[in-house]
């Protein structure tokens, strides 16, 4: 169902070009950032999003930040079908903070939550359609034709009737002049020549070129780079640091404290490295200073015991336990993960007396504009948030935290001033996905249906940072996956008790999914082998009700050759999760040798309603398969006096290409409105292994990652 | 003062002679697509080729390069016309990219080496990391590219 959008002249054309001679007359923007959309006399602004040049250059602001996800490329392409325009003429560009680029439903500008093209898909085509009616209108005016006896086609209007023809490019200053039409007619879906085809993405060659500029790439006139060191432990603080040998040292501009730290700015990265790393800066421990993994793992335990906050009641859940004749009862626990994107934590900040401007790798424009808005105390419109592009995004670039640091070492030296975290600083400063421990119970009735469900999440809180959640209160990411479980259980219950253990906890890919779907999986997996029943069955049975996680349910066990003969040693594992309202089901295909599991093949089936690129949609199912069982097989975060452990690539180790299975994806065919695709490809691979290795070897894992497991042979 | 010659330009640089040929690279000589992903050469990112090897440049000091060639991923064409990358593009390789200059750069040494590679050669030879994923077209664009290269011969 399409959403239906309000527009009106004003607010289509006048105040967004208001807002986009802001942007493009901004303070300091270097050409670089803006390639394509420089302030030219030679092209028509129609909105914050389209400028037309009189050389036909269809140049898009994307409102969403480009973290390897295809935003840059999908999100133009919902604007240029419905423009009819010629995509080999359309110059995409990252938009920086601004009103007009937030959602029309969320009212916020950002990328996460799987949420960029079912955000922006109505707002984009009507946009599009709108400014194809303009184009229309003013060539029918010019040639004295009614509009309706035109034709739009790859940057073209034409007169059939007469032969004439006119150029976008040509028409776009008459074009802008025309009536706004309230209600454009889109293309139907038959029409489609970009939206639903696999069109090559437009950030790809400034990728295999070099050319691309990440947030540390920045360069500008005057600008120094700085080093940055905080406190080891979690909470503690600095207590001294010498200065002096570190500023004798060649280059060195600054010594500069941040939170919980020290930055050292110099005219290049190595300089202000060598120097920091000269320094002697002593830290106090801070109130976790005693926290470990083990201390993490018994209070996650723990937490288990004690009553939670209810997140679903339905029908009587723990009656209907206690009177169940037989009750299947398991304790799941996962590890903290780090992101761990391949670009470093990095940030520039230009801060002057009467305006700021921002160069940052960030997933939320807005909320890091306000913040920097609070620590400059200037006002919003003189603070200028640039978005590059980010070398992974993961959830870890919607904090400000690299932010902060760029901002306060600028204002202090009064330059501009880019901030490059060390990759050990990265692993060891990160927001992580939480741990956790879920308990689960379960009784089927008598011909083997869902009887009754409870499950009791014992996990620390992201909501708690990001929102201020009281304790006692829900927090809707730590039971993704089970408050929204879909099987049929007349009786089911979920409660969530919260921990404070210390270590910061943030938004890693799928969330709370990326938990709750290995251990609801897994104990659902358990629940069918208990009944002597294959575990693809059992889930037809107690999702029969559930059209579309049936659909890709059947549909990735029809592609996996589920009832099929396997090679020797080989065994299969099926899951099934509905996250960021996309559903995807995964078969694994395994076997075991010398005790370590060997993926052969993950296929995966993906409904996310209508698809405007497949490519794209196949690649992030690649990468999320990639990302969930690397996650699954080796990742760990371990704490030790209150710090985490790992540093860099050695100890928290990655796949690499000689690791990874063959993948197969297979997308529903949907006219629903689209759902993301970003993050729901991660849930479902864990436990599509783990049932697999159940399968194998009898074993039944219950906490991640595999490698913390002695793996029988099968 | 050091001279490092890259891409066949003579760069005069005043740097430490211990100062990784990385950072050498991206904060002295303007070429910003060698990139810093881990400082310890465990990820790759940082690849160039020094006198046409695959080195990588953040393990690597400028005084061990003085006297040699560097080529940097800017240095591979003008044009994007290299034949890895015109695999790479073909096979719409990238996602967030910024592992790929890395990527690219081992590529084409390792193409050197390995004209016709299996995919246990890909296996052995190809070691980068890539956070994205982007590993299945990557290795299709490595055989497209060795096709390529044997055509061109």
């Amino acid at each position: 169902m399409m959403t239906k959008i309000k527009v009106n002249r004003r607010t289509f054309i006048v105040s967004s070009i208001a807002t986009a001679g802001a942007l493009v007359l901004g303070l300091g923007l270097t050409r670089g950032m803006l390639k394509g959309s420089d302030a030219a006399a030679d092209s028509t602004t129609f909105n914050a999003f389209l400028k037309i040049g009189q050389d036909d250059t269809i140049t898009i602001q994307v409102p969403c930040s480009e973290m390897g996800q295809g935003v840059f490329t999908a999100l133009p392409m919902i604007l240029a079908e419905e423009l009819e325009a010629d995509w080999t003429k359309v110059v995409a560009v990252t938009a920086p903070a601004d009103k007009a680029y937030h959602y029309p439903d969320w009212g916020d500008q950002l990328t996460g939550g799987s949420h960029a093209v079912a955000g922006w898909y109505a707002a984009l085509r009507h946009m599009g359609a709108t400014a194809r009616e303009m184009l229309v209108a003013a060539a029918a005016q010019e040639w004295g034709v009614p509009a309706s006896t035109c034709k739009a086609d790859r940057n073209v209007v034409s007169h059939p009737e007469s032969g004439r023809s006119l150029r976008y490019g040509a028409i776009a200053e008459a074009a802008a002049k025309q009536p706004v039409p309230k209600s454009p007619t889109l293309k139907s879906v038959d029409k489609f020549n970009l939206i639903g085809h696999p069109v090559p993405r437009k950030d790809t060659p400034v990728k295999v070129d070099g050319s691309a500029i990440y947030g540390v790439d920045v360069r500008l006139p005057g600008m120094l780079t700085a080093a940055v060191k905080t406190s080891p432990s979690f909470g503690g603080r600095v207590v001294s640091y010498d200065a002096k040998k570190a500023m004798a040292m060649p280059g060195v501009r600054g010594v500069v404290p941040i939170p919980d730290g020290i930055a050292v700015a110099a005219d290049s990265y190595w300089q202000a490295r060598k120097a920091l790393d000269a320094m002697e800066i002593i830290f106090e421990p801070g109130p976790f200073a005693h926290q470990s993994s083990e201390k993490i793992r018994a209070e996650l335990i723990a937490g288990l015991e004690k009553e939670g906050v209810v997140a679903r009641d339905d029908g009587k859940a723990r009656a209907t336990l206690a009177a169940a004749n037989n009750v299947y009862s398991a304790v799941y626990e996962a590890p903290y993960l780090a992101h761990a994107c391949m670009e470093p934590m990095s940030c520039t900040a230009d801060v002057r007396t009467d305006a700021c401007e921002i160069w940052v790798p960030t997933q939320w424009p807005r909320d890091t504009r306000q913040r920097v808005a609070g620590w400059t105390k200037l006002p919003l419109e003189k603070v200028q948030i640039n978005v590059t592009f980010l070398g992974g995004g993961f959830g870890r670039r919607g904090e400000a935290d690299f932010v902060e640091q760029a901002v306060l070492v600028s204002k202090a030296l009064g330059k501009p001033v880019k901030v490059i975290w060390s990759r050990e600083e990265d692993i060891a400063h990160d927001f992580y996905r939480p741990a956790a421990a879920i308990r689960f119970q379960a009784a089927l009735d008598k011909k083997g249906n869902g009887l009754a469900f409870d499950c009791r999440v014992s996990a620390p809180s992201i909501m708690a940072r990001t929102d201020g959640l009281p304790v006692g209160k829900l927090d809707s990411a730590a039971v993704e996956g089970l408050a929204d479980q879909p099987y049929a259980f007349p009786h089911a219950r979920v409660e969530y008790v919260r921990s404070d253990l210390g270590v910061p906890v943030g938004w890693w890919r799928s969330v709370g999914n990326s938990h709750n779907a290995f251990m609801r999986e897994s104990f659902i997996d358990e629940l069918a082998h208990a009944q002597g029943e294959d575990p693809y069955q059992f889930r037809r049975r107690l999702l029969a009700h559930d059209k579309r996680h049936l659909g890709v349910l059947d549909l990735a066990a029809s592609k996996a050759g589920w009832n099929s003969p396997l090679p020797a040693g080989h065994f299969r594992g099926i899951a099934v999760a509905k996250s960021f309202e996309t559903y995807v089901a995964e078969v694994a295909e395994i076997s075991i040798k010398d005790g370590e599991i060997k993926t052969h093949k993950v296929t995966c089936a993906i409904d996310c309603g209508t698809v405007v690129n497949p490519g794209i949609i196949e690649a992030q199912m690649q990468s999320a398969i990639i990302d969930g069982l690397t996650a699954a097989l080796k990742g760990e975060i371990t704490i030790l006096d209150g710090a985490v452990e790992q540093s860099n690539f050695h100890d928290y180790p990655m796949l690499y290409i000689a690791d990874i299975p063959e993948i197969a994806v297979h997308i529903v065919n949907s006219t629903e409105a689209p759902t993301g695709a970003g993050e729901p490809g991660v849930p479902p691979v864990a436990p599509a292994v783990a049932n697999a290795v159940f399968a194998a070897t009898g074993q039944r894992i219950r906490s991640l990652p595999f490698s913390k497991h002695t793996l029988k042979g099968a | 003062m050091i001279t490092l010659k890259i891409n066949n330009i003579a760069h005069e640089i005043d740097v430490d002679p211990e100062t990784p040929l990385l950072w050498a690279i991206r904060d002295h000589t303007g070429l910003t697509g060698t990139k810093f992903g881990c400082g310890a050469g465990l990820c790759g990112a940082c690849t160039v080729h020094v006198n046409g090897e695959a080195v990588r440049s953040c393990s690597t000091t400028v005084g061990a390069v003085k006297d040699s060639n560097i080529t940097t991923i800017e240095g591979l064409s003008k044009d994007r016309s290299h034949p890895v990358q015109q695999a790479w593009i073909e096979e719409d390789v990238p996602q967030c990219g910024y592992c790929q200059s890395g990527m690219i750069m081992a590529t084409t040494a390792f193409l050197a080496a390995n004209p016709a590679p299996t995919d246990k050669d890909i296996d052995d030879g190809i070691t980068n990391i890539c956070r994205c994923g982007t590993y299945v077209r990557i290795r299709k664009a490595i055989h497209r590219a060795a096709g390529k290269q044997t055509e061109t011969k």
